[in-house]
């Protein structure tokens, strides 16, 4: 695809020509490539990339066109509403966009076009033993010597790794040097997923869900060249996952707002269907539910407006705090709403079921990505400034560090 | 307009001479209250044709804020808030001219007599009768938790009127008004009940039911914003302390136990904040979602100046178990906005309702 000053394109001609081009390849009726009997993902990822609108916003060397994150969103939008498989995954594609911004030229003239044409990436960072402690990892990852800068062998247990069994790569944390302090001998690979030594189990939650999996890794092998920055520099590469990690849940979070909700709350309806709606206690507890939640999403509102004048705001970081106690207290209020009946289950009592299933869920946002205890830690520290906790571990070499 | 505020109350109502104004007899500074009036505040929600500033929700909450802060002491509330707004609806021209300029430029202070013995602020605790005797209007009853009453040169009674809710003005200083003062724990709280026994009052035309709880809501609003304020103060002086105070060769603050009860402390204060502004936001725009968010406002913040006041004490240890400490201070004006214009648990059912009904 060649365009000269291709950034400068007007808004009006880029959704003509967005809009042209889908007309020619798009089967939005059937969606799929035109003229073709059935979807062919990676063909058509293939040719979207082709075309620059995968990646809008990445350089034109690397399957982008340099386009601001406004023309990327207008691009965007009109692949929405086409219904086009494949759009922005320089937002959404984890993979990709952490090879993207941090591997080297190697890493990325071999594995990007696979990672943007259907090859998806799982997360290898937690472990038994490195949870809320990330830094802690102990999966060995040992240099044998070969062509090519010779490859690493991988010893060790990765856990809460979602979407493990589609993926062909995983974005793994090995430790690398077992002398110097944790967080130095730590280091990023992308690690082929597809090989002998590979053993994924999917975990039963306390939901009754299988959302998440271990992966047992015994001599597994990936090439020295996927290291992605320096070696033994895997913490600071990961600092930076993370970010846009989280970016890409906020998005999503924003996203899921957006679809359409019942105006009336879910406490109320169920307190109507079991009789509850006139004891004066229960609707204090209903009301004291429903306004946590409005709270928070006036703070949130908050942070936003102060993020627009200010460009960031200590508000944000509250979040997931509160949703904890959002979601763990509207489980309970719906309990007291059921009284005994909570005691039920399954599909002939489907309140009952339901709540059940909050109950549990909930402890997804209170320990999931940073326990209630990890985050208020960080509030404490980073926005009100209080003494960081003492690591006795911080300098010690990791070999000397105590686990279990 | 708030920052020449915050100065004023640098200047004049700094910790010392608050605590003098706690200790008057009638808890009332007059030197500030002028100081208060020259710089528009006591007619800041008064139309300017009215001499006032025209001010509305999102500017009068957000002056609250610093007034909470400071831990205010005056009749702010009853007189420029509560007493301005119900004047205000009036239609009776002359009067009403008459009364905003005399809240204006603070030649009077106003009390308002708006609930009875139980305190609920319901139209079901009114308790004070309005007959009309040879053209004249005469009140009976009692009225309780009525503000500054005893400095009042004016009251404003809600009474019942033929089986009408009206506001009525009233002269404190006749033999049928006697007013009997309440001590209060909250030492810049003043309050009193007033027994009418045929007091000779004056109707303020077209002041309904409407009316009065269009100003009580302003109330509301304002108090919300003075308890985010005052939130925000005690917890900062509280966080400042757990950084400076050392035990055990370390800063209190570096202790999990306490960094934990500060971060949940942080949501309640920020909360209070957003709602208080939220409140005043949606009642400035006229939005039809204005009484449930007041509503909101009104328990979310009451609740979290109670817990993050107490908190705040606990943190500090014995030096805030010390009169001499203003920690205590905070906490008697948090348990003060727990009870005035509603409790929470009001508040809540009134938010539910809305939300039902909405």
């Amino acid at each position: 695809m060649m365009v000269s000053n291709i950034a400068e394109i007007s808004n009006d001609d880029l959704a003509a020509e967005v809009k042209t081009w889908l007309d020619e390849h798009w089967d939005e009726q059937n969606r799929r490539e035109k003229g073709t009997e059935r979807l062919d993902v990676k063909s058509w990822l293939g040719k979207l990339v082709d075309a620059g609108y995968s990646v809008p916003t990445w350089s034109p060397d690397w399957f982008g066109r340099g386009y601001s994150g406004r023309q990327a969103r207008l691009i965007d939008d009109i692949l929405k509403s086409r219904k086009v498989i494949g759009r922005s995954q320089d937002r959404y594609n984890l993979g990709a966009v952490t090879t993207y911004r941090l591997g080297s030229e190697q890493l990325k003239s071999e594995l990007l076009r696979d990672m943007l044409t259907g090859a998806h990436s799982c997360l290898l960072y937690s472990e038994p033993n490195a949870g809320s402690d990330l830094a802690g990892v102990r999966t060995k990852a040992e240099w044998v010597a070969g062509p090519d800068g010779g490859e690493y062998v991988i010893n060790g247990q990765k856990v809460w790794t979602s979407n493990a069994s589609d993926a062909t790569y995983g974005m793994l944390l090995a430790r690398t040097d077992w002398d110097v302090p944790k967080h130095s001998g730590i280091s990023f690979f992308i690690f082929p997923m597809k090989q002998d030594g590979v053993d994924i189990r999917p975990i039963n939650q306390i939901t009754g869900e299988s959302e998440f999996n271990e992966i047992f890794i015994e001599n597994a092998r990936v090439p020295a060249r996927n290291v992605v920055g320096e070696l033994n520099g895997g913490w600071k590469v990961l600092q930076t996952a993370l970010a846009y990690e989280r970016l890409i849940m906020g998005e999503g979070a924003t996203e899921r707002r957006g679809k359409q909700k019942s105006s009336v709350p879910p406490l109320l309806e169920l307190a109507k269907r079991h009789g509850k709606i006139d004891d004066p206690v229960i609707r204090q507890k209903i009301a004291q539910a429903i306004a946590y939640r409005q709270l928070n999403s006036l703070n949130m509102k908050r942070a936003k407006d102060e993020i627009v004048s200010n460009g960031s705001s200590s508000l944000m970081s509250l979040g997931k705090l509160a949703m904890s106690r959002i979601q763990h207290g509207e489980a309970r209020v719906a309990a007291e709403i059921l009284g005994p009946a909570s005691l039920f289950d399954g599909p002939d009592f489907k309140d009952s079921a339901d709540m059940n299933f909050d109950s549990a869920k909930a402890y997804m946002n209170s320990i999931g990505g940073g326990s209630d205890q990890i985050q208020r830690n960080i509030i404490s520290e980073r926005i009100l400034g209080l003494p960081r906790e003492i690591e006795v571990d911080r300098n010690m070499p990791f070999r000397d560090v105590k686990s279990g | 307009m708030r920052d020449s505020f915050a100065r004023l109350l640098a200047e004049q109502a700094g910790e010392t001479s608050l605590r003098e104004t706690m200790a008057s007899p009638h808890g009332f500074d007059e030197h500030l209250w002028k100081s208060m009036a020259e710089m528009g505040l006591l007619g800041l929600i008064v139309a300017p044709e009215y001499g006032g500033i025209g001010g509305d929700a999102q500017i009068l909450e957000d002056l609250m804020e610093e007034a909470g802060a400071h831990l205010l002491c005056s009749p702010f509330l009853s007189t420029a808030v509560i007493a301005a707004s119900l004047i205000s609806a009036s239609s009776e021209e002359g009067l009403k001219r008459e009364l905003l300029a005399s809240i204006c430029d603070g030649t009077k202070v106003f009390a308002i007599a708006a609930t009875g013995e139980k305190g609920l602020w319901t139209n079901a605790d009114i308790s004070v009768e309005a007959r009309q005797e040879n053209g004249k209007w005469l009140l009976d009853g009692s009225a309780s938790y009525v503000l500054h009453a005893e400095k009042a040169d004016q009251l404003l009674v809600v009474a019942r009127a033929d089986g009408n809710i009206r506001v009525f003005l009233s002269d404190p200083d006749t033999d049928a008004v006697a007013i009997q003062k309440l001590e209060t724990n909250d030492p810049a709280l003043r309050l009193s009940k007033i027994i009418f026994s045929g007091a000779s009052a004056r109707p303020l035309a077209n002041v309904d039911e409407t009316a009065i709880e269009t100003a009580l809501d302003l109330a509301k609003v304002a108090q919300a914003g003075e308890q985010a304020g005052g939130v925000k103060q005690i917890f900062d002086i509280t966080v400042e302390y757990l950084r400076t105070r050392y035990q055990f060769g370390r800063q209190i603050g570096s202790y999990q136990s306490l960094k934990h009860i500060a971060a949940d402390m942080l949501i309640e204060v920020e909360t209070a904040a957003s709602a208080a502004r939220h409140a005043a936001r949606m009642m400035a725009t006229g939005s039809p979602d204005t009484k449930t968010f007041v509503s909101l406002a009104a328990f979310a913040c009451a609740d979290a100046y109670r817990d993050v006041s107490a908190q705040a004490i606990q943190l500090h240890g014995g030096i805030a178990y010390t009169w001499e400490h203003p920690a205590h201070l905070y906490w008697r004006r948090a348990r003060t906005g727990l009870w005035l214009f509603g409790s929470s648990d009001q508040h809540r059912e009134e938010y539910l309702t809305y939300l039902e009904t909405a």
